[in-house]
């Protein structure tokens, strides 16, 4: 492989390449007495054994029974966070570009104030208002409060999200709605909004992996079943195989979130190099940036 | 209606909090920079292993993480870290499954910052004649250390955020409080503005400060 410059280094000469030849078995030597520490400690607790594996490749009924059932209920409240998020996403978004100063303050302080508590806080408060204000039965509830604490804190980070889908937009686009006598609403509707749904497109598909992940955290807090949940009945039932079934249940949700991030970045690279499109795009790499309280990528009121 | 706050330790529940923060923040930055060390380095191996690390761990929930460090680590395997007490053990193993997942996204934060170095500038140095080191410490640290406050900031915050996963694995901090006083008290609007009052004043400041400074040592290119 023909290794490129980069910024803190040559292309290696041949001092250079016994060095590197060097630090790789050093390196192999590590990580070997390292993978050699785990099998064995692992195999002095009986955590090797073939029956403890086996079922995960050999009997269906643990698939049928605990993973998917569980992937299954991660996915649902996945998705039905990110469905409500969504709109009330928007709503706040475009609330927060207002030409209303006092809209904008309202918007922005309901967006900070959430974006700023972790979401198991949101996630243990919605669990408890159901049982105290509602009647949702009590079987119905962890989907509800997880549902419910996920979508109070995307809806908020969407908000960001969409704000920059617009301001990422040419301004020239404001002004030749203006030009040929849109009002207000009417560019938002019908020119602004449509073409920033694409470009956050690939930032609404990251966030879908921390909504995912997140889903983890009803499952250890508040007896939701979704795919962690399953980790324990699983290692009851399959003599005791806690490590054999946190690897199956971590393999699933890498292979999750992994296509979802890939499938972000070849939205992004389609959109980044799309004639038909402005070329304005929120990028996978902005996401992280929306998640943190206290700032934006760009300061209000650049946009009439 | 004030009364029942002085049976619970809320103060120093948020003290557990901020250690949880405070040790896994050194931690993560210690391996997170090993990490980045080895996604820039020249050795081929290495930046392999860097790369996986961080896809496999940016795509685990920590929840996962966290609960495996109990029931797999612990549990299972029984590592207890030199702890004695169940108290210290879940508190160390909290910070250990915080650190490994923290660590992969102060590698990346990291390695962007590296990467916003242009090429030209270390073909500026090279031209008037600096060595390696001096070309690493004059040009392009400086200026990488610069432009990795800000997304550093993210991470932080996000980790005080994330220390309440602790709270699966009965680590004593604020969450895990919370979920003891809701259930013991009818008073649930007053203890959850409590505690969300309480995380906005840790993230809040830190997030606004750090973003100042952030701005303040920017590079401007």
């Amino acid at each position: 492989m023909k290794e490129k410059p980069t910024v803190l280094y040559d292309v290696p000469g041949p001092r250079a390449r016994r060095r590197n030849v060097l630090y790789t078995v050093l390196f192999v030597i590590a990580v070997a007495a390292i993978i050699w520490w785990v099998v064995d400690s692992l195999a002095a607790k009986n955590q090797l054994e073939g029956e403890k594996w086996d079922p995960f490749f050999t009997d269906s009924r643990v698939w049928t029974t605990y993973i998917l059932p569980g992937l299954k209920n991660t996915v649902i409240a996945a998705a039905l966070a990110m469905v409500i998020a969504l709109p009330l996403g928007a709503l706040f978004g475009i609330a927060r570009l207002s030409d209303h100063r006092w809209v904008r303050a309202a918007a922005g302080t309901v967006v900070e104030f959430f974006r700023a508590i972790p979401v198991l806080i949101l996630m243990l408060f919605a669990n408890a208002a159901y049982s105290e204000f509602t009647d949702v039965s009590p079987e119905n509830r962890p989907l509800y409060a997880v549902v419910t604490g996920l979508v109070l804190y995307n809806a908020s980070v969407l908000a960001e999200v969409v704000r920059a889908g617009i301001l990422a937009l040419p301004s020239g686009q404001t002004d030749a709605a203006k030009a040929i006598g849109m009002r207000k609403g009417q560019t938002m509707t019908n020119v602004l909004l449509p073409q920033s749904v694409t470009a956050m497109l690939p930032a609404l598909v990251s966030q879908l992996v921390v909504i995912v992940k997140d889903t983890a955290l009803g499952g250890a807090m508040l007896g939701f079943s979704e795919l962690l949940a399953s980790v324990r009945p699983m290692s009851a039932n399959y003599g005791a195989n806690t490590i054999a079934s946190f690897t199956i249940v971590a393999v699933v949700f890498v292979v999750l979130n992994f296509l979802l991030t890939s499938f972000a970045s070849w939205l992004e690279g389609r959109l980044r190099r799309g004639k038909r499109t402005t070329g304005a795009v929120v990028g996978v790499e902005a996401v992280e940036e929306l998640n943190r309280p206290g700032e934006h990528p760009t300061e209000p009121g650049d946009r009439p | 209606m004030f009364d029942f706050l002085q049976d619970y330790d809320i103060l120093g529940a948020f003290w557990t909090t901020i250690q949880l923060t405070f040790w896994s923040a050194i931690g993560s930055l210690v391996w997170g920079t090993l990490l980045a060390a080895m996604r820039v380095s020249p050795v081929p191996l290495m930046r392999g292993f860097g790369t996986v690390y961080v896809n496999i761990v940016r795509n685990i929930p920590l929840t996962v993480i966290i609960v495996f460090t109990s029931l797999g680590l612990f549990q299972t395997l029984g590592v207890s870290l030199g702890a004695k007490d169940f108290t210290g053990i879940n508190f160390r193993l909290a910070v250990l499954g915080l650190i490994a997942y923290t660590a992969a996204f102060v590698c990346e934060a990291l390695r962007s910052g590296i990467n916003t170095v242009p090429l030209g500038q270390v073909e500026a140095a090279r031209a008037i004649g600096l060595n390696f080191t001096q070309t690493l410490r004059l040009v392009v640290l400086p200026q990488a250390f610069r432009s990795v406050v800000g997304p550093l900031t993210n991470v932080l915050i996000a980790l005080t955020k994330n220390t309440t996963v602790a709270a699966t694995i009965g680590v004593a901090e604020a969450a895990l409080l919370m979920r003891e006083m809701i259930e013991n008290e009818a008073q649930l609007i007053l203890i959850s503005v409590i505690f969300a009052f309480g995380f906005i004043c840790l993230t809040l400041p830190t997030g606004l400060f750090l973003n100042w400074v952030a701005k303040k040592v920017a590079v401007k290119r």
